[in-house]
């Protein structure tokens, strides 16, 4: 069994208001040292196939991640391969 | 190809569709045209000659507003239907469908106030020269009610460039006097844009509700000129 963890964020160009209201949030707290905060989506995917390549398995996620995960007009994604 | 005939809508409904029956309702009881729901499992249908995909939540908003709606087995009779030149009207969620769907250019973001908007907007028409709004004119001030969290379109600089070379853009939040600028603008919108066609302009997607403005007593009746435009574009020879 193998597990792929999809990050999916937005762009750089866009601006990401979620992101910008969790750094304030994180300055209330306390910390001033924060750049910029990021919001994103974690998906994780089990798949039951041990027998796939590597390729084959990122040529599937890279079709997933472009028609459904995310919206290649607005976001980005990278992910992880673990294999147990 | 679907002009000249008798009105016939088609009104899709997706698990956690919810004004489906406003646009029933202007369609069959206010505009008496015939109408009738299509199922998010339906795959064809031969009597209808105009799709309206009504605004709610469609799959509950998951993953994104749009997302798995567009893989319902529905989508690919209303590719079909849009690519032969029939009359696609996508509202709110709809319009989200249809930008997931890739039927429109462009994107929805959160709104930029990061809140759930539920209000009577102005907007400007910015084109009459299309089926959705030829019964306004051209400058027109109309008020209508969005009600959205999505509601804040996207577009890159060249696809905006289209956008304007083509008069695709048709609606332009303003204030009461016509002026689109920031302050008029409620969600973070690109250039204020509130609906846009496609190039060939028989697909056309809004954020405001025009089935929910078709009665004076609702407030507004500036909703109803919209779907007689789609009315007097099919009836026409």
């Amino acid at each position: 069994m193998l597990k792929v963890n999809v990050y999916v964020t937005l762009k750089k160009e866009i601006l990401d208001a979620q992101g910008l209201v969790i750094k304030k949030a994180i300055k209330q707290i306390g910390f001033d040292n924060v750049n910029e905060v990021r919001f994103g989506k974690f998906i994780q995917i089990e798949i039951n196939d041990n027998n796939k390549s590597e390729e084959e398995i990122k040529k599937e996620i890279d079709y997933l991640s472009d028609k459904l995960l995310a919206n290649p007009n607005i976001e980005n994604y990278k992910y992880e391969i673990v294999r147990n | 190809m679907l002009k000249g005939r008798k009105p016939y809508f088609g009104i899709l409904v997706f698990p956690g569709t919810n004004c489906e029956m406003d646009c029933y309702y202007v369609l069959n009881n206010l505009l008496k045209v015939n109408c009738k729901y299509i199922w998010h499992q339906e795959t064809k249908d031969d009597d209808i000659n105009a799709i309206i995909i009504p605004g709610g939540f469609s799959y509950g908003d998951y993953l994104r507003s749009g997302a798995i709606a567009k893989f319902s087995p529905v989508m690919s009779f209303v590719r079909d239907f849009a690519q032969n030149g029939g009359l696609v009207i996508g509202i709110c969620n709809g319009f989200q469908i249809l930008l997931e769907e890739n039927l429109l250019p462009g994107a929805m973001l959160r709104n930029n106030t990061l809140k759930f908007i539920c209000k009577y907007v102005n907007l400007k028409v910015e084109d009459a020269d299309n089926p959705f709004t030829s019964n306004y004119n051209k400058g027109e001030i109309i008020k209508m009610p969005i009600r959205h969290n999505e509601g804040n379109y996207y577009i890159d600089e060249n696809g905006l460039k289209k956008l304007k070379e083509n008069n695709q853009i048709l609606l332009r939040y303003c204030d009461e006097n016509g002026n689109v600028n920031t302050d008029a603008n409620p969600n973070g919108s690109v250039e204020n844009i509130a609906g846009i066609c496609n190039e060939s302009r028989n697909v056309f997607g809004l954020m405001p509700h025009p089935e929910a403005s078709c009665e004076k007593i609702l407030g507004s009746d500036d909703g109803l000129n919209i779907f007689k435009s789609m009315i007097d574009f099919i009836s026409k020879f």
